[in-house]
C-alpha cells in the first residue's frame, strides 16, 4: 500500500532546535510517504513534541531543512503549514471551552472564508468519516472523544496531505479509540500520511508501517513496528530494559481502612461535576484502582478524600473507623492518611519551593519536621535527603527547587514523601500522568509495596494499563457516580472500557 | 411630572451615561481579548484634557475630540506595550496608568482651567425631531451619545456575528490554543488595547467638550472605574453594559433632583446614591450568573509564546 520507492511526502532533513543551551532536537531525520502511518516513539521529553512542532509552524528549527514533495519549504506559523497541507490534532486539545462546536471550527478557516455553509460542510465531513458533530453544542459539555473529533474534523476540512497525531489515545476509553482508528484507515486509504505520537506501543505496533524512535533528541532507530514487539520497542525509547513491576502475591487482605459512604458533593464551578452518593471500601493491603476519563468526578472525589473539600456528614467518610467527612486535611493525616494530588506542579508542590520545603508542606501536620510550634529545618533536610536516596530521585544541586526537577523526578519525590510516612491509606490521583516509562514503574512499585505491608491504596487514573497491572480490585467513575468494584482478576479492559465510556450498570 | 420635565430628566439621563457607555465598550473589548486594562480612568482623564486644551487652542471642537482619542490612544499603546509585549504585570501597570493618566491630565490641562466653550451642538431633523419625547429622546442628542448607541450595537455585532470577533473572543478564551492555531495573540490584544484606549479617550473629550464644556482636574471622578465595574458585572456583554450604564445615570441625575428638592437627606449621601445603586444591582446582576463561564478564561495572563 505504501510505495517507499517514490519521493517522500515530507522529508526533514538536520533539524536542530535548541532552547537556550539545551538542546531538544539534535540533527533529526525524517521521511514521511504518502499513505503511511508512521509513528513518532519516545519517552518524555525525547524531543517528539518539539519536532512535530517545528513541523507544523509553532516552532522555527535552530538549523536544518524540511522538503514537502521534494521542494524546500519554511512555515512561517502554523496558517502555512495549514495551507502546504499538513494538519495536527493536539495532545491537550486547542479548542476553546465557552465556544461551540463549530466556533471552534471556524477559527482555523483560511483567510477569507465565509461562515456560509459551514454546517453543511461539518456533517459532510462527519458522514464521510465516522466523526459524528453537532454544531452548535459548546465544547465544555463534550467528552474528550467528541473532543478530538472536532480537531480532526477542523483538520479535514482543509484537505491535508499529513495528519499529526500527539497521544490521540491518552484521553480516550477503549471504544472511542477504536472509533479513531476506523477514521484513520479510511484517511490513510485516501492516501493521507499520519504521523502518529505514542507511547502506547500495542497501539502502534497494530496501526503503524513504520516508526522512527528518539531519544535524548536524536533518532536512534528506524523500524517496522510490526516486526518488533512491545519489550523491544520499549528497550529501544528507554535505552535499557524496563524492568516489570513484582506483582504481589494473594496475600490475606486486612479490615477497611478507608471507608466512603454515600458520599455526594456539589459541583464546584461550571465545569465541575456533582458527586452523587459514591461508596467504596479499600481494605488493608490492597490496592484498589478507580478507573476514568477525566473530568468525571475525580478531582471532587479526592479533594473530599482529602479534606480540601468537607463532606456534609462525618460518617460519609472514615479513616481506619473514624468519622473524619467534616475534618480537614492535617487531622486526617493525623489519622494515618497521605495523599498524592494530580498537580505535580501548584498542588502537591510549590514549584519555587525546595524539596525540603515541600517536605515541611505536607509532614508538619504529623509533626515529624516540626519542634514544637516551630519548623525543624535540619530536619526536613535529613528528610527530603532521605526520600531522594531511597527512592531514586534524580535531582541537580542541594535541595533545588522543586520546578528544576523533571516531571518523573518529581513525581517519585512527591509520593515518596508520603509513602516514606508509611500511611495507613494513600490516596493519589493520576499518580503517572506523563511520566516516563521507568518512573512509572517505580512509582507503581512503590504502591504495591506500601499495600504489601498493610496500607489500603486508592489510585485515581485513566490509565487502564496501570490500573490492571497493580490494582486487586477496580470500579470506574463515570459523571460522579462510581460502579460496583470488580476483581481485576475477573473484569477484563473491555467492560471497563464501555462503563468508563457511560454503559449503564444495574448497580446504579 | 410634566411631560415636559418627564422628557428633560430621561434626556439627561441619556446623557450621563454617555461616557460611562463608551469607556465601558471599549474596555469590554480589551478584557474579551483576555486583557485586564484597570487604567480606564486615566486613559478618560487624559482624553479630557486633551481633547479641551486641543480644542480651545485650534478652536475646533472636532479636532478636540480626535485629540482627545489619540491621548487615549497613546497611554493605552503605552500600556500594551509593557503587558503585551514586555509581560509586565497588568494589574501594576493599570493602575500605573491611571496614577500618571490623571498627572498628565493635570499638566495638560493647566493652561486652560476656567476657560469655557460651546458645548457641541445637538442634531436637529425637521419633523423627527419635534416629535414629543421620541423626537427629543432620540433625535435631538449631540454626537457622543450616537456614537455610544453605534458602539454598543457595533461590538455586539462584531463579537457574536463576525469572524474578527470569534477570533478576539478564542484569544481571550485560551491563549496558549489560539497560538498553537497560528493567531497571532499579541497582535490581537494590542488591537484591543488600542481600541479601549481611543473609547476611553472618546468618553473623556465627551466629558470636557459636551456634558460639562470646561476643563477642571478629576473632572471624570471614578467613572473610568464604574466602567470597569459595568464590564464585570454585565458579564461581559455590550447590551448589558449599556443597561447598566443607563442605571448608573439615572441615579446619577434622580439624586440631583433630590437634592434640588431639598428633601432633608444630606448632599453627600445622595451623591453616593448612584454608586451604591450600581454596585447593588450589578450584585444582583452577577449572583444570577454566579456560575461563572462568563469571564474570558485567559483574563489578566500575560502570554509570551515560544519561538
Amino acid at each position: 500500500m505504501v510505495s517507499q520507492a517514490g519521493k517522500p511526502l515530507v522529508a526533514m532533513r538536520g533539524i536542530v532546535k535548541r532552547f537556550g543551551a539545551f538542546t531538544a532536537n539534535d540533527r533529526i531525520d525524517l521521511d514521511i510517504f504518502s499513505g503511511e502511518a508512521h509513528a513518532l516513539l519516545g519517552e518524555n521529553g525525547a524531543g517528539k513534541s518539539t519536532l512535530v512542532k517545528i513541523l507544523y509552524g509553532l516552532l522555527s528549527p535552530t538549523d536544518g531543512e524540511i522538503r514537502l514533495e521534494g521542494d524546500a519549504v519554511r512555515f512561517s506559523g502554523p496558517q502555512s503549514a495549514r495551507a502546504a497541507g499538513i494538519g495536527m490534532v493536539f495532545q491537550h486539545f486547542s479548542l476553546f471551552d465557552n465556544l461551540t462546536v463549530a466556533e471552534n471550527i471556524a477559527l482555523v478557516l483560511p483567510p477569507g472564508e465565509t461562515l456560509a455553509g459551514l454546517d453543511e460542510r461539518i456533517a459532510e465531513i462527519g458522514r464521510r468519516y465516522g466523526l459524528r458533530l453537532e454544531p452548535a453544542r459548546p465544547v465544555w459539555t463534550l467528552s474528550a472523544g467528541e473532543r478530538q473529533r472536532i480537531e480532526i474534523a477542523r483538520c479535514l476540512l482543509q484537505d491535508p496531505k499529513l495528519l499529526i497525531l500527539d497521544e490521540p489515545t491518552s484521553v480516550l476509553t477503549p471504544q472511542e479509540a477504536e472509533t479513531l482508528f476506523a477514521t484513520l484507515d479510511v484517511l490513510r486509504g485516501e492516501g493521507r500520511a499520519i504521523l502518529y505520537i505514542s507511547h502506547k506501543l500495542e497501539e502502534v505496533r497494530r496501526l503503524c508501517d513504520r516508526a522512527t524512535v528518539l531519544r535524548g533528541g536524536r533518532v536512534v532507530a528506524t523500524c517496522d513496528p510490526r516486526a518488533e514487539s512491545v519489550r523491544s520497542l520499549a528497550a529501544m525509547m528507554v535505552g535499557t530494559h524496563v524492568v516489570d513491576v513484582r506483582s504481589r502475591g494473594a496475600d490475606a487482605l486486612g479490615p477497611e481502612r478507608l471507608g466512603v459512604e454515600k458520599l455526594s458533593l456539589t459541583a464546584e464551578d461550571l465545569h465541575g461535576v456533582a458527586l452523587d452518593q459514591v461508596s467504596l471500601s479499600v481494605r488493608g493491603g490492597e490496592v484498589f484502582g478507580l478507573a476514568g476519563i477525566a473530568g468525571n468526578g475525580q478531582d471532587e472525589l479526592f479533594a473530599a478524600l482529602s479534606g480540601e473539600r468537607t463532606a456534609a456528614s462525618a460518617g460519609a467518610i472514615r479513616i481506619d473507623g473514624i468519622s473524619v467527612g467534616r475534618e480537614g486535611i492535617n487531622l486526617r493525616r493525623q489519622y494515618g492518611a497521605a495523599f498524592v494530588p494530580e498537580e505535580r506542579n501548584g498542588h502537591a508542590a510549590a514549584p519555587d519551593f525546595s524539596l525540603s520545603e515541600n517536605v515541611i508542606l505536607s509532614r508538619h501536620a504529623t509533626g515529624d519536621v516540626m519542634n514544637g510550634n516551630l519548623v525543624d529545618l535540619p530536619a526536613a533536610a535529613r528528610l527530603a535527603r532521605e526520600i531522594i536516596s531511597s527512592f531514586d530521585v534524580r535531582a541537580s544541586g542541594v535541595d533545588p527547587a522543586a520546578r528544576t526537577l523533571s516531571g518523573g523526578n518529581l513525581q517519585k519525590f512527591l509520593v515518596g514523601r508520603e509513602v516514606s510516612r508509611r500511611p495507613g491509606v494513600l490516596v493519589l490521583n493520576q499518580p503517572t500522568w506523563g511520566v516516563d516509562a521507568a518512573a512509572s514503574a517505580a512509582i507503581r512499585q512503590m504502591l504495591i509495596d506500601l499495600a504489601r505491608q498493610g496500607a489500603a491504596v486508592l489510585v485515581i487514573s485513566q490509565d487502564l494499563d496501570e490500573l490492571f497491572e497493580i490494582s486487586d480490585r477496580i470500579a470506574v467513575i463515570h459523571h460522579g457516580h462510581v460502579s460496583e468494584p470488580r476483581a481485576t482478576r475477573k473484569v477484563t479492559r473491555e467492560e471497563i472500557g464501555l462503563l468508563m465510556g457511560g454503559a449503564s450498570q444495574h448497580a446504579h | 411630572m410634566s411631560l415636559q420635565i418627564f422628557e428633560l430628566v430621561l434626556f439627561t439621563i441619556l446623557a450621563a451615561a454617555t461616557p460611562l457607555v463608551i469607556a465601558a465598550i471599549g474596555e469590554l473589548i480589551v478584557e474579551r481579548a483576555g486583557v485586564l486594562n484597570l487604567g480606564v480612568e486615566g486613559m478618560m482623564i487624559c482624553g479630557a484634557a486633551t481633547g479641551f486644551a486641543v480644542a480651545i487652542l485650534t478652536d475646533s471642537s472636532e479636532i478636540g475630540v480626535l485629540a482627545g482619542i489619540l491621548a487615549g490612544m497613546a497611554l493605552a499603546a503605552l500600556f500594551g506595550l509593557l503587558t503585551i509585549f514586555m509581560a509586565a504585570n497588568q494589574v501594576a501597570t493599570g493602575l500605573a496608568l491611571t496614577i500618571l493618566g490623571l498627572g498628565l491630565s493635570g499638566l495638560i490641562g493647566a493652561q486652560f482651567i476656567g476657560l469655557k466653550r460651546e458645548s457641541l451642538g445637538h442634531l436637529y431633523i425637521p419633523l423627527l425631531s419635534d416629535i414629543p419625547l421620541i423626537g427629543k429622546l432620540v433625535f435631538s442628542q449631540d454626537v457622543f451619545v450616537y456614537a455610544g448607541w453605534a458602539l454598543v450595537v457595533g461590538t455586539a455585532w462584531f463579537l457574536s456575528r463576525t469572524r474578527a470577533g470569534l477570533t478576539l473572543r478564542a484569544v481571550g478564551e485560551n491563549h496558549a490554543s489560539a497560538h498553537a492555531l497560528g493567531i497571532p495573540v499579541r497582535k490581537i490584544r494590542f488591537l484591543a488595547v488600542l481600541f479601549g484606549g481611543a473609547c476611553a479617550g472618546l468618553a473623556g473629550a465627551y466629558l470636557s467638550l459636551a456634558y460639562t464644556p470646561f476643563w477642571a482636574p478629576g473632572m471624570t471622578a471614578g467613572r473610568g472605574w464604574i466602567a470597569l465595574a459595568l464590564v464585570v458585572f454585565a458579564s461581559w456583554r455590550p447590551l448589558l453594559a449599556f443597561a447598566g450604564a443607563l442605571l448608573f445615570g439615572g441615579a446619577t441625575v434622580l439624586q440631583l433632583h433630590a437634592q434640588a428638592a431639598s428633601i432633608g437627606l444630606p448632599g453627600q449621601l445622595l451623591t453616593a446614591v448612584p454608586y451604591a445603586a450600581t454596585i447593588i444591582a450589578l450584585i444582583i446582576l452577577s449572583l444570577r450568573h454566579r456560575r461563572g463561564g462568563a469571564a474570558p478564561a485567559s483574563l489578566g495572563v500575560g502570554f509570551v509564546p515560544e519561538r
